[in-house]
């Protein structure tokens, strides 16, 4: 029981840890701009296509494969410098301070812009390059055999998290981007450059999310779709774990993957449905999510 | 003048598929999008954007394939059942979405609506998955038609419905019901203290925007006579918001003339150009920064009344 | 001795350690007019919002006619009787005075008419009705959100009015508006809710006003009543004058 239900659990770890990647980009982009981006999918799918290319790339030059490990990093931060700055001061800068629902329709055109560029750019087939995966191959403790790349990527989702909560509490930019959380004009009027906090907390939401994406090809490719399916999970998890909540993010992550494993094993059907059914059942008792806070007083 | 303007339309349309019988089809799926992106504009009156709309679209849509596999092949109970079913669908869902509001709203039910396509594709066996479900001509008001007849029928009965129907909704939005939902997107607050139960009036909003989406999922459906789960998928709900958006929120009219300009378009499109998604969204941004109020606005200001 | 017609009874909540209502005993009598006065800060506007739902008190009860209303949604409070003006005025801003009115007055009325239009059924006319009995219907064409804050605040009153209250709670009602606005203001103000007998209850900081208006004052420090009476009597009293009214 006990060997079938372990490998499970890191199975749901590590499906959580990439889709904790995601979620966290979401919900700090989020806790920041005060926007939620319904692109922010995208950029998830579209780091899976740069990384599977360039570890085609490396493979078919017949370079050393374990370079393949800092193109998935380099994947992620081509598509965050790509268009990091240049989604937000084009088009993020202007929806700020204006009605939600322009920020709902901007962000989803360029939800369907991104979609058709990613099909334009890398076609309509789906890609796959594993090589990071063989060569950690995978280690047996105790009678269960682990793949050690999935245990590399708990381990990574575990160092963002501290890393996130380092950056934004003992760094002089993290206090900066607290600032601006935490009140946007005061921050302006004591002479924060609030416009350089958008850029570097979007720029980094962006990256997180191509992390993900990138990190996901070893074991899952790069497939058309997978902007729509990752947009909705990762809001999913934002919101369990309450929008703007770090912590709560990689709370809800975990809850979500062990779900979805837990339904593969006993219905599969229901594999694409259970990180719903968990995001319903926690709304219905805590509507702003575990972590999330109610708005403040109106009148 | 706008009642001119109006009368000249309806017989441009009733006169069309006779000056060029290849619009008819593009034009009957006009109408069908059109009631949809209808149902997305009332719901834009309260302030809430549902980018997952479609999903009543396609409620309705396999609603009626089931039923006529089930033996039911009268276009008036199919569509009453299709609408039926999309109704009951939105007030299911609605239910839990109208305690959101914003961005919330938004994805939730864009959620709801991958989770639908999500099924529909995987349950081979009782949707067809990706391959669909065809659906055979049904008969109309008890005659049975040829497919070249019935989606001539099909036309008129659709412009017949979006006259009939649109009227009811232009008398919904400007009935105090209707006041109401406005008056939630700009100040729920005061809204309760005048003692309004501000869900109820969204729940309502929401079940009659299902409503009407379910209207034009049962037009698709049997004017294409094959239903797939891409009824459900979330760019066809992008299409929706940017006919809604692209018709403005003034009027009952604006949804349906951004329909036909845009169904048009996309036939004029296709032979060009693969990348519709991306026009769509390119247009989408464009309206929302030069065009607030949408084309119907454009047509109110040329008339002379505020936009 | 008649149950009075809004009893608050011991009521206590806490912000953040900050106590905004540290026991809040208070009757009011129907068909008085009630001024409520004290610093910034001394639990007010909390009042308010624990009468009329908004905020649920840690413990104590609210009455209304002697049944509790203390758990109630702001929507349920106000089909009961009491209806709210705010010191931000809270109106449909991109609508006009006069739909403003008639949303008000169909909301009062029933608001499940799906069919028929705003102004049917009588609605526009007695919308019309309440804005001449405020003056304010010379501007019944114009957007909400064009008018200068003295009208805001007298539209936001009317809103108010259009629910036929039994008591209506005014939350500062001649703040924002020009010292020569506001004795218009509250002739007319005062003039429509006697002649509506309706009872009011308003918080306010311009003393004259008070002094004018109000048949009983009761003084509000640090989230509880510090005295009650009316206006001759309070404006004598020492602590009051300290604490409260500022004596040169």
């Amino acid at each position: 029981m006990l060997d079938t239900l372990i490998p499970l659990a890191v199975d749901g770890l590590a499906s959580a840890a990439l889709i904790f990647f995601v979620a966290v980009g979401l919900t700090l982009v989020f806790s920041v701009l005060r926007v939620l981006n319904v692109a922010h999918g995208s950029f998830y799918s579209i780091g899976a296509y740069v990384a599977a290319s360039i570890g085609l790339w490396i493979a078919g030059a017949g370079l050393n494969p374990w370079l393949s490990f800092p193109a998935l990093i380099l994947s992620a931060a081509i598509v965050a410098a790509l268009f990091g700055p240049l989604v937000e001061s084009c088009l993020m800068r202007w929806t700020y301070g204006k009605s939600e629902a322009i920020q709902i329709l901007v962000t989803f055109g360029l939800f369907l812009i991104l979609e058709d560029l990613q099909r334009i750019v890398f076609g309509v087939s789906s890609l796959a390059e594993d090589t990071p995966m063989q060569l950690l191959g995978s280690t047996r403790i105790g009678g269960v055999v682990y793949l050690n790349y999935q245990l590399l990527l708990i381990a990574l989702a575990a160092l963002v998290v501290i890393g996130l909560r380092v950056l934004l509490t003992k760094t002089r930019t993290g206090r900066l981007v607290t600032a601006v959380v935490a009140d946007r004009e005061m921050a302006q009027s004591i002479g924060i450059n609030t416009n350089r906090v958008f850029i570097l907390s979007f720029s980094l939401g962006v990256f997180l999310a191509a992390l993900g994406g990138a990190l996901a090809t070893p074991t899952a490719g790069a497939a058309p779709g997978l902007g729509a399916e990752t947009m909705v999970l990762a809001f999913a998890v934002a919101a369990i774990g309450g929008l703007g909540q770090i912590e709560g993010a990689a709370l809800a992550a975990i809850i979500v993957g062990l779900a979805r494993v837990l339904a593969i094993y006993f219905a599969p059907e229901l594999d694409a449905v259970a990180p719903y059914i968990v995001m319903l059942v926690v709304l219905l008792i805590r509507p702003y999510g575990l972590f999330g806070q109610a708005a403040t007083r109106r009148i | 003048m706008r009642a001119a303007l109006f009368l000249i339309a309806l017989v441009v349309l009733a006169l069309a598929p006779v000056a060029a019988p290849w619009l008819q089809f593009v034009l009957t799926l006009a109408i069908a999008k059109g009631f949809a992106a209808l149902g997305v504009a009332v719901l834009l009156r309260g302030g809430l954007i549902s980018i997952g709309h479609a999903m009543f679209y396609a409620v309705s849509a396999y609603a009626i394939a089931f039923l006529a596999r089930a033996g039911v092949n009268e276009f008036v109970l199919l569509l009453l059942l299709g609408t039926l079913a999309s109704t009951v669908a939105g007030l299911v869902v609605g239910a839990f979405m109208v305690r959101y509001r914003a961005i919330f709203f938004a994805m939730l039910n864009l959620a709801m609506s991958m989770v639908l396509y999500a099924l529909i594709s995987k349950l081979y066996g009782i949707t067809g998955g990706t391959d669909g479900m065809r659906l055979a001509v049904p008969s109309f008001f008890g005659v049975t038609l040829d497919k070249a007849r019935f989606d001539t029928a099909l036309y008129y009965a659709g412009i017949v419905l979006m006259v009939g129907v649109g009227y009811g909704v232009q008398r919904y939005l400007a009935s105090p019901l209707g006041h109401a939902l406005s008056a939630v997107h700009t100040n729920e607050l005061r809204l309760e203290y005048l003692g309004v139960p501000v869900r109820i009036v969204l729940l309502i909003a929401y079940t009659i925007s299902a409503a009407l989406a379910g209207i034009g999922g049962a037009i698709a459906a049997m004017a294409i006579g094959h239903i797939l789960p891409e009824f459900a998928f979330w760019t066809a709900s992008g299409h929706l918001v940017l006919v809604a958006v692209l018709g403005g929120i003034g009027g009952v009219a604006g949804p349906f003339i951004g329909s036909l300009f845009l169904e048009v378009l996309h036939t004029v499109a296709v032979g060009v150009t693969d990348a519709w998604n991306l026009i769509i969204g390119v247009a989408l941004i464009g309206v929302i920064f030069f065009l607030p109020s949408g084309l119907y606005g454009l047509i109110r200001r040329r008339s002379g009344e505020p936009a | 001795m008649t149950t009075p017609l809004l009893q608050a009874k011991d009521l206590r909540i806490a912000f953040y350690g900050v106590k905004a209502a540290d026991g809040v005993n208070l009757e009011i009598r129907e068909g008085e007019f009630l001024a409520i006065i004290g610093p910034n800060g001394s639990g007010k506007t909390t009042f308010l919002n624990l009468c009329t739902g908004y905020l649920r008190p840690s413990s104590g009860e609210v009455y209304l006619d002697g049944k509790p209303i203390t758990a109630m949604a702001p929507r349920t409070i106000a089909r009961r009787g009491i209806a709210r003006a705010f010191q931000i005025p809270q109106l449909f801003l991109d609508q006009t005075v006069l739909d403003n009115l008639m949303i008000a007055v169909a909301a009062k009325r029933g608001i499940w008419v799906p069919f028929k239009a705003l102004g049917a059924q009588g609605r526009r006319q007695d919308a019309e009705e309440l804005l001449a009995l405020v003056g304010l219907d010379r501007e019944a064409k114009q957007l909400a959100g064009t008018l200068p804050e003295g009208r805001r605040k007298l539209l936001d009153i009317v809103i108010a009015l259009a629910l036929k209250p039994r008591l209506v709670l005014l939350d500062e009602p001649t703040s924002g508006v020009s010292t020569i606005e506001r004795f218009t203001l509250m002739e007319t103000l005062m003039g429509a809710l006697r002649q509506a007998k309706v009872t009011a209850l308003f918080v306010e900081h311009d003393m004259d006003v008070v002094q004018r208006y109000a048949d009983r004052v009761v003084v509000w420090d640090s989230g509880s009543v510090m005295a009650e009476g009316p206006p001759s009597e309070i404006f004598k009293d020492e602590r009051v004058l300290r604490n409260v009214v500022g004596v040169a």
